[in-house]
């Protein structure tokens, strides 16, 4: 379970996130909502670290944490970007192995074995050697949750994650998120597209703007 | 053909020493530049404002006028150096400038967005800079470099102004003793096979960086 308590975050003076606590439960699909400017990129980029609060506590099965210290954040938190961010220069299963490599020092061997079975099964076998600007909008965004995975993360984050995709790539990518609830992962999705939320997540927050 | 065959041997102890100082400061001002490119777009802004204004320097004043600062002007001083360390210094110092700014241009359109997929993944900045940013930045920087490596080769001609043996300073030493344009019109197609040869090497490495989009 990831616990959130007294997070506080502001922008130049600007208040973007009050005092707010919240809880997700594990293998919960948590979709958050709201009108653009409400704050929830800047709630999410706190999640995942890339922004730092003001502040704010973070806890994981009741272990505090901090997300932005990637050093001793144990990869608790995976995110996917709504750009997808591939590393262009690299091949498809250079992008996932990377990280687990050089990071988590785990064997070559063992990480292509991994990755590849995670390719398969969000449908991109054959796919591993191809660079990113070879593939489709929907198949980079799969490549990047594989990344993301890759490195074994509690809780998955995603950014806008139906943004750049048409209708029928739409249920694709709730039919992943959902999958992976199957397996276990507790997944946090913003996004201002109702339908999608209420299709896919269990639980939906919103947030309004501060005035 | 006999008189271009006795001037040859001349022209190409020229040529030696021009692609000698072309190698040695395309070695050392390619690797400075790119340390000086990153701190362009560094944090600490001493360093930044140091080197800013170094490239302005570097860039603001000619080449030649450094040359001749450098071996004329500096023993005034005390400082004295060899011609071909003087000319070294000219060309490895002026060069770093230009290449240090192609590559702040390069390590800035690397996207931010690139920097934090990274940091997501908990690469650490050396792995960061090393395997994403690095590979990125050579591509984009690839034609720019290339330009200058070719100014270079010709650039390479002004060390005959400190009175080393280049091939420019062949050619006209023979052109004067023997009061014809045929050294000349050689020096003219060596360094035209010289950057041919370059244009050709840089564009087999821009294939192979086409890999990748």
């Amino acid at each position: 379970m990831l616990e959130i308590k007294n997070l506080t975050k502001q922008f130049d003076g600007r208040t973007i996130i009050n005092d707010l606590s919240m809880t997700v439960a594990d293998d919960e699909i948590l979709a958050i909502v709201g009108p653009s400017g409400a704050g929830k990129t800047t709630l999410l980029r706190c999640i995942t670290g890339l922004e730092k609060p003001d502040s704010g506590r973070f806890y994981w099965n009741g272990q505090e944490f901090t997300p932005s210290d990637k050093k001793k954040s144990q990869s608790i938190i995976g995110a996917v970007f709504q750009d997808y961010q591939l590393f262009p220069n690299l091949t498809v299963l250079r992008n996932i192995t990377l990280a687990p490599q050089l990071v988590k020092k785990m064997e070559s061997a063992e990480v292509t074995e991994e990755a590849l079975k995670l390719l398969k099964r969000l449908g991109l076998e054959n796919k591993d050697q191809l660079y990113p600007y070879q593939l489709s909008g929907g198949q980079k965004q799969r490549v990047a949750i594989v990344r993301a995975l890759a490195m074994n993360p509690k809780i998955l984050c995603y950014d806008e994650p139906t943004s750049a995709l048409d209708p029928a790539l739409r249920q694709e990518v709730g039919q992943v998120i959902t999958d992976l609830k199957q397996t276990g992962m507790t997944q946090i999705v913003v996004t201002h597209d109702m339908d999608f939320a209420e299709n896919v997540a269990d639980k939906i927050m919103r947030v309004e703007a501060l005035s | 053909m006999d008189y271009i065959i006795s001037i040859l041997p001349a022209l190409l102890a020229g040529t030696k020493m021009t692609l000698s100082i072309f190698f040695t400061t395309i070695i050392i001002a390619i690797p400075l530049g790119a340390v000086i490119g990153l701190g362009l777009i560094g944090k600490i802004k001493p360093l930044k404002w140091f080197l800013d204004f170094y490239v302005w320097l570097m860039r603001g004043t000619p080449l030649l006028l450094q040359l001749i600062f450098i071996f004329y002007g500096l023993p005034l001083i005390g400082i004295v150096f060899p011609r071909y360390d003087a000319a070294l210094i000219a060309f490895v110092l002026n060069y770093a400038a230009y290449f240090g700014e192609i590559f702040r241009g390069g390590f800035q359109s690397v996207p931010r967005g690139q920097f934090e997929a990274a940091k997501m993944l908990e690469l650490n900045y050396w792995q960061t800079i090393r395997y994403i940013v690095i590979p990125q930045v050579f591509k984009i920087v690839l034609p720019s470099v290339g330009n200058e490596v070719i100014n270079l080769i010709k650039d390479s001609s002004l060390v005959y102004v400190i009175g080393l043996g280049d091939l420019l300073r062949a050619g006209n030493i023979a052109t004067a003793r023997d009061v014809t344009l045929v050294p000349l019109i050689l020096v003219g197609i060596i360094y035209l096979l010289l950057t041919a040869v370059c244009t050709l090497a840089l564009r087999m490495i821009e294939k192979r960086a086409n890999v990748w989009r």
